[in-house]
Order: structure tokens, then C-alpha cells, then sequence
């Protein structure tokens, strides 16, 4: 135990979070914060000014995306907290783990409409895993100690700790905090056992079983576990956008992405198999398109460490709640227990195998001269040998992203899921690169998106973080564009950017490297360069205008009717 | 398709804006809510009865026990519970009708807390069906002011 010692709150915070493992927070100063800033300055933490607190906040979210740790953020009361807004519910929807503090007014003021006072734990309530208002200061280490542990452990998510700088300003006295007083948050981990043997019998009995991966594999650390099941028992593996990088895409079972942009064969194997095996993921609707029609022949076992997604979209057969990687390795023991030959399924893996070869994805090269975007991630793929940290923005170069980079490891992909936030990229690369300093970073961007949250340029040029952003720019916001084509009857209406900046001037006004790529035999090249130079680059890929993302499963339908899925074999993700 | 639920809560601020708020994001009508100290100090008890739940009840069950501040929740069934409420009703008692009033409270044995020159105010306590009888009698009288508590249920026996 460590001893206690007298200290300002604010002060505390500090302690606080170095005594939790925190090594870097992501924030903005301000009025009410000041406290902290103060004793930030006497403290060995690291903290990254950013240039708007949503860059904060996407910036913790990526650094805990790519490390598994847990993210800080840090704003002002009022409009820093309400900037954060947005990160957090990014974070939320995504199940990451973040810590989110935010500054408030003076405890007798709250209530008052005082300045820059928001209802801070009231605006992100449903957006938090849990959220406190820290009015008691003698309260202030038991209260970080939770929410790290309630932001890390069961589904992960954001906690938000709302400060006011009364309590900053109190005298504490800090004693580190071992313990929890959670009587209400128990997450279950372990699988039940009669489940879990239940499951092992179905998958040991199916002929044509599939695996459906989320993110939960991620989270859990299970990739291991999840190789070692698929190779046992020969099951073809699908991952959601989530789960890129849970099971590698260089492996004979992979089947790639599933859903709206997924491949035609792991949307024709969800549709044809007899076992659907849901680990760590949601049936989200861009997953499964028409729910009646989805996995029709199918026994669902759904595991999930979250009971409020068992049943919620899909009722499962089999449901068991538990950590991944627990009910994983479980499942694995039992089988290993159970007569079975490869014959099972040799017939179901062939014709996998078939839809493979019939149905690559597959682009062409635009018939104007323009870089084919697909080609950029292609050649992203190359000049990283598959071993980059992706980060993406939100629209269509992050479906291409999806499609041909080619994930290999958990935490090598790093993007805004369910929210769809545009202006998740840059931040989230600066976050990612912190927290993984060695590995190259790389953000697929939009040009839409990258300019939602530009100004951390300038964050990743002040601190030196060596991001490479690739914007695929085709002067359009793509994805709705997409969509007006096709359902719209090409009515684009406020999607096509008739001005957009010069990115390579505005590159280099910031301090970064600027290049802008026209030509196909120029793409590894400037790749290439922008990795070395070791500084913050960015790459304009001057791509197609009006190119599609194909296949493309149209909302609310099954996800068999893919529009673009069957064309000629042209081209295929190596 | 009514249901009551019974929440045992940490009795912390904030707790039933949690609570209430998930019920209308996941789009429910908290019908009757009512809130107290549990028998350990520490916890309060929500009793909330939902009416005409479309949806399954057990998914909003599992969003709510994933707050961190909901320790318990119980589906109580109507036929494994005790459900009562309080009601305080203002009626007009003018006249020849005060001698009526006096007589529907005397049957249901409602008691009367309040008298003045022209009303009075009754409390009448037990399940929702016998309130509404009540209400029934009282209105042609001239029933002024209702004010009820909601329900609280408890369930029989140990279980």
C-alpha cells in the first residue's frame, strides 16, 4: 500500500492516472482545467496538445485501438467538453476504451448557466459505459481507479469523469486505490460449460460451418485462440469491419469481409451455411442486410461478452455469454475431445474455394487516366508488405481500404465503425503512431474527411509523429455519391466539392511533407518516400471521379443481391 | 402486455436519470415509477411497470443491467407478487354529496386525511384495479385533484 500524502486534486488526477498505467493524454487546456495543466507541468506525463478537443478524443481512441490500452482525453468545461462529443460516441459505438475528463464550472455555480457551463455527464449519457460527476473530492482516486476498470475490462467503452475545478482545487489525500466498489458491475467472463459443450457438438457435426468475427476478438486478445479453432475443425473465418486483422487475410480460410461492401463469397457462405458462428460481433444491419433473409439455413451460436447482444438482432441457438477468448479456448479443448474428419467439410471448403476463383473483387482502370483508388490500397498493401497500421477516415476510400489492404494482425486496423465518423483518420493515425511508434502508420483519407479535423496537421508536425496520410481524392463526398447514383437517379446534390485546398501547399504550410501523385508508376514511389522521411506526410492521390464501390449489398436487402459482385476476373486481392 | 419490474439500484445521483432515460432510448413508456430506500442503506429500489410493450422486455432488461449503478433487476410476475399503490384523492363535498363521499370511502376504507367547508381528501391504498374502482364511484361526485404514488410490488413468499 502506498502511503497517503496531501496534495491539490488536480494534482491527484495526475497521480492518479500514471498510477493506472496512463502515459500519454490527448487534450486542450482551458478556464476550469487550468488546475490540471498546472500540475502537469511538475509530472513526467506526456501530453499532446491537440488542435480541437475532437482531434483529443479520436487521438485516445486510436492509441487505444492500436495498443489495447486504455486512451485519456482531456477538455475544458462547456465547448471543450462538448467537442469531445463526438469522439466519445465514436468510442461508444465501437466498444474502445477510453477516459474522457472534462473540466467543469465551480460546484456552487453548476446549475447556474455559468460561463462556458454545459451539462456535460447529461449530453454524453447515452454515449458513456459510465460517466461521474467527481463533486467530492475525497472521492477523486477511487473514481479514476473505476474508470479505468470499467472503461478496460467486460465490452470496453468510453467513461467520461466530469471535474469541477472546486474539486481540482480541494485538498486531497491520495492513497492509491486497489479495490472496487462496483456491486453492480460484474461482466461475465467465463463460458457456461454446458453451452460451451453444446457448441463444440454443433460445430464437430456441421458440414458447412462458418465463423462470423467481430471486433470482440480483437478486444478480448483471442486471435490466437480463433486461428487455433479454424484450423482444428477447418471452418472458413469471416470478419466484420471491426474484426479486421482477428484472423489473417494471407490464410487459407479467410473468406475477408462480410456485408454491404463485403466479398461475394463470405456473403454467399453466410447465406449457405449450416452453422454461423458469431464471436465478438453484433449482426449489425450493415453486416447483415434484410435480417429475415440473413444466414436462412443456418444454426447461429452466438458468444459474446455483452448479454444485451445475444438475441438482440438474431435469436442464436446456442448463446454464450463470456469473454472470446476464454469460450474460444474452451471450445477448442472440447473438440479436441470429439472423433472427426476433415471429409466433413472438404466438400464445403471446395466450393468456397469455387466462388473464390469465380467472384475476386475486381476494378479496372479508369478510362480517363486517373489513378484507380483500388490500385493506391493495392499498392499501400505492397509497400507495407501488409504489416502497416491502417487507419482510415469514413466513406469510400475506407471500404477500399477494407477490401484491398490485405490484415494480417490484430490492432492493424484502426477506424470508425459504427458511428461512420468522417474525421476519425488523422487524429486516430496521430493516437495509433503514438502508441506504436515502430510500426509505420499509415491513414487512407478522403479528401471530404481529411478536411474535417486538417488542423491536426499540425499537432503530428509540432510533436514529430511521422504519419503518412494518403487521401484518395476524387473531389466528391464518394460515398454519397455513390448512392445518388445508384438510388438517386444521379441526382448529386451538394456531394461533388467544386474547390477543393491544394493539399500538398496545405501540407507543407503546416510543416509536413506534401506530394500529390498523379500518375500509376508513381504510387510506390512517393509511398515509399513519404515512409522514409520520417516526418508527417501527405499524399494527394488525384483518383476517378465517379468510381464505385463494388460489391455493394443496397440497404435492407438480402446480402446475396450484391450489385458489381460477378464481372470479369480481372483483377484479385493477392 | 404489462410488465412490472423491480431495480435495485446504488443509491448515488444521477441513478434514475440513467434508468429512466434508457427506457425511452430503447422505446418504452414507463407507465408508473416509484423510488426508495432498500432495506441496506446503500441501495434504492425502482419499481417500474411498463404498459403495452411492443417490444421483448428482456432486451431493455439486459440494457439496464449494463449499467454500472443497477446491481439487480427482477420481472416480477403478477401472480408471484404483492403490487399496491397509494392514492390521495381531492374530491368536492359540498352539501348532501359529503354524506355519498363518506360512504364509497367507508366500503373501500379509504381514510380521510383532509376536511374543509367544500372538500375532502381522501388516501385509499391497494392494487390498481381497486384505485380505479374507486375513481369510478368518486367521479360523478366531482373528483378534483388525483395524486398517486405509482406502483410498488415486492414478491411473495422467499422468492
Amino acid at each position: 500500500m502506498t502511503p497517503q500524502s496531501k496534495m491539490k486534486g488536480s494534482e491527484a488526477i495526475v497521480r492518479a492516472l500514471q498510477d493506472e498505467g496512463c502515459d500519454v493524454i490527448f487534450g486542450y487546456p482551458g478556464g476550469v482545467v487550468i488546475p490540471f495543466y498546472d500540475a502537469l507541468l511538475d509530472s513526467s506525463l506526456r501530453h499532446i496538445l491537440v488542435r480541437h478537443e475532437q482531434g483529443a478524443a479520436h487521438a485516445a481512441d486510436g492509441y487505444a485501438r492500436a495498443t489495447g490500452k486504455v486512451g485519456v482525453c482531456i477538455a475544458t468545461s462547456g465547448p471543450g467538453a462538448t467537442n469531445l462529443v463526438t469522439g466519445i460516441a465514436n468510442a461508444y459505438l465501437d466498444s474502445v476504451p477510453i477516459v474522457a475528463l472534462t473540466g467543469q464550472v465551480k460546484s456552487d455555480l453548476i446549475g447556474t448557466d455559468a460561463f462556458q457551463e454545459a451539462d456535460t455527464t447529461g449530453i454524453t449519457l447515452p454515449i458513456v459505459k459510465h460517466s461521474y460527476l467527481l463533486q467530492d473530492a475525497a472521492e477523486l482516486p477511487r473514481v479514476i481507479h473505476e474508470a479505468f476498470h470499467i472503461a478496460g475490462t467486460g465490452r470496453p467503452g468510453p467513461v467520461l469523469i466530469d471535474i469541477p475545478v472546486t474539486t481540482s482545487l480541494a485538498e486531497v489525500s491520495y492513497k492509491r486505490v486497489e479495490t472496487l466498489g462496483l456491486p453492480g458491475y460484474r461482466p461475465t467472463t467465463r463460458g457456461h460449460v454446458k453451452q460451451i459443450r453444446a457448441a463444440a457438438r454443433a460445430i464437430n457435426d456441421a458440414e458447412r460451418p462458418v465463423l462470423y468475427v467481430g471486433g470482440g476478438v480483437i478486444s478480448a486478445g483471442a486471435a490466437p485462440e480463433l486461428l487455433e479453432l479454424a484450423e482444428l475443425r477447418r471452418i472458413p473465418v469471416t470478419t466484420t469491419l471491426m474484426g479486421l486483422g482477428a484472423f489473417p487475410e494471407t490464410h487459407e480460410l479467410s473468406l475477408g469481409m462480410l456485408g454491404m461492401h463485403g466479398t461475394v463469397t463470405a456473403n454467399y457462405a453466410v447465406h449457405e451455411c449450416d452453422l454461423l458462428v458469431a464471436v465478438g460481433a453484433r449482426f449489425d444491419d450493415r453486416v447483415t442486410g434484410k435480417l429475415s433473409a440473413f444466414a436462412p439455413k443456418a444454426k447461429v451460436i452466438h458468444i459474446d461478452i455483452d448479454p444485451a447482444e445475444i438475441g438482440k438482432n438474431v435469436p442464436p441457438l446456442i448463446p454464450i455469454v463470456g469473454d472470446a477468448k476464454h469460450v474460444l479456448a474452451a471450445l477448442v479443448k472440447e473438440l479436441q475431445g470429439l472423433e472427426w474428419t476433415p471429409e466433413r467439410t472438404s466438400a464445403w471448403l471446395a466450393k468456397l474455394k469455387g466462388w473464390q476463383d469465380e467472384y475476386p473483387l475486381h476494378y479496372e482502370d479508369p478510362a480517363d487516366g486517373t489513378l484507380a483508388p483500388q490500385y493506391v490500397v493495392e499498392e499501400i498493401d505492397r509497400v507495407t508488405r501488409h504489416e502497416a497500421v491502417v487507419v482510415s477516415d469514413v466513406g469510400q476510400h475506407q471500404m477500399w481500404a477494407t477490401q484491398y489492404y490485405t490484415f494480417t494482425f490484430p490492432r492493424q486496423w484502426v477506424s470508425s465503425g459504427g458511428l461512420g465518423t468522417m474525421g476519425f483518420g488523422l487524429p486516430a493515425s496521430i493516437g495509433a503512431k503514438i502508441g506504436r511508434p515502430d510500426a509505420t502508420v499509415v491513414d487512407i483519407s478522403g479528401d471530404g474527411g481529411f478536411q474535417m479535423t486538417v488542423q491536426e496537421l499540425a499537432t503530428a508536425v509540432n510533436y514529430d509523429i511521422p504519419v503518412v496520410v494518403a487521401i484518395l481524392d476524387n473531389s466528391y463526398l464518394g460515398m454519397v455519391r455513390q448512392w445518388q447514383d445508384l438510388f438517386w437517379n444521379k441526382r448529386y446534390s451538394q456531394t461533388h466539392f467544386e474547390r477543393q485546398p491544394d493539399f500538398k501547399m496545405l501540407a507543407e504550410a503546416y510543416g509536413a511533407v506534401g506530394m500529390r501523385v498523379t500518375e500509376k508508376d508513381e504510387v510506390a514511389d512517393a509511398l515509399r518516400e513519404a515512409i522514409a522521411c520520417g516526418r508527417p506526410a501527405v499524399i494527394d492521390f488525384k483518383v476517378a471521379a465517379e468510381e464505385n464501390v463494388y460489391p455493394m449489398v443496397p440497404a435492407g436487402t438480402s446480402i446475396t443481391e450484391m450489385i458489381g459482385g460477378v464481372a470479369p476476373r480481372r483483377r484479385k486481392k493477392s | 402486455m404489462k410488465h412490472t419490474l423491480s431495480v435495485l439500484v446504488e443509491n448515488k445521483p444521477g441513478v434514475l436519470t440513467r434508468v429512466a432515460g434508457l427506457f425511452a432510448r430503447r422505446g418504452f413508456n414507463i407507465e408508473s415509477l416509484a423510488v426508495g430506500q432498500s432495506e441496506d442503506p446503500r441501495l434504492s429500489r425502482i419499481t417500474i411497470t411498463i404498459d403495452g410493450a411492443e417490444r421483448p422486455i428482456d432486451q431493455v432488461m439486459k440494457q439496464l443491467h449494463k449499467l454500472i449503478n443497477v446491481v439487480k433487476i427482477r420481472n416480477l410476475q403478477p401472480s408471484g407478487m404483492v403490487a399496491e399503490e397509494l392514492m390521495l384523492v381531492k374530491v368536492n363535498a359540498e352539501g348532501e354529496k359529503r354524506a355519498e363521499v363518506l360512504q364509497v370511502a367507508e366500503v373501500f376504507k379509504a381514510k380521510i386525511v383532509d376536511v374543509d367547508r367544500r372538500t375532502v381528501v381522501l388516501r385509499v391504498v391497494g392494487s390498481t384495479q381497486k384505485l380505479e374502482a374507486f375513481l369510478e364511484l368518486l367521479k360523478p361526485l366531482g373528483v378534483l385533484e388525483i395524486v398517486r404514488t405509482g406502483i410498488i410490488a415486492i414478491a411473495r413468499g422467499k422468492g
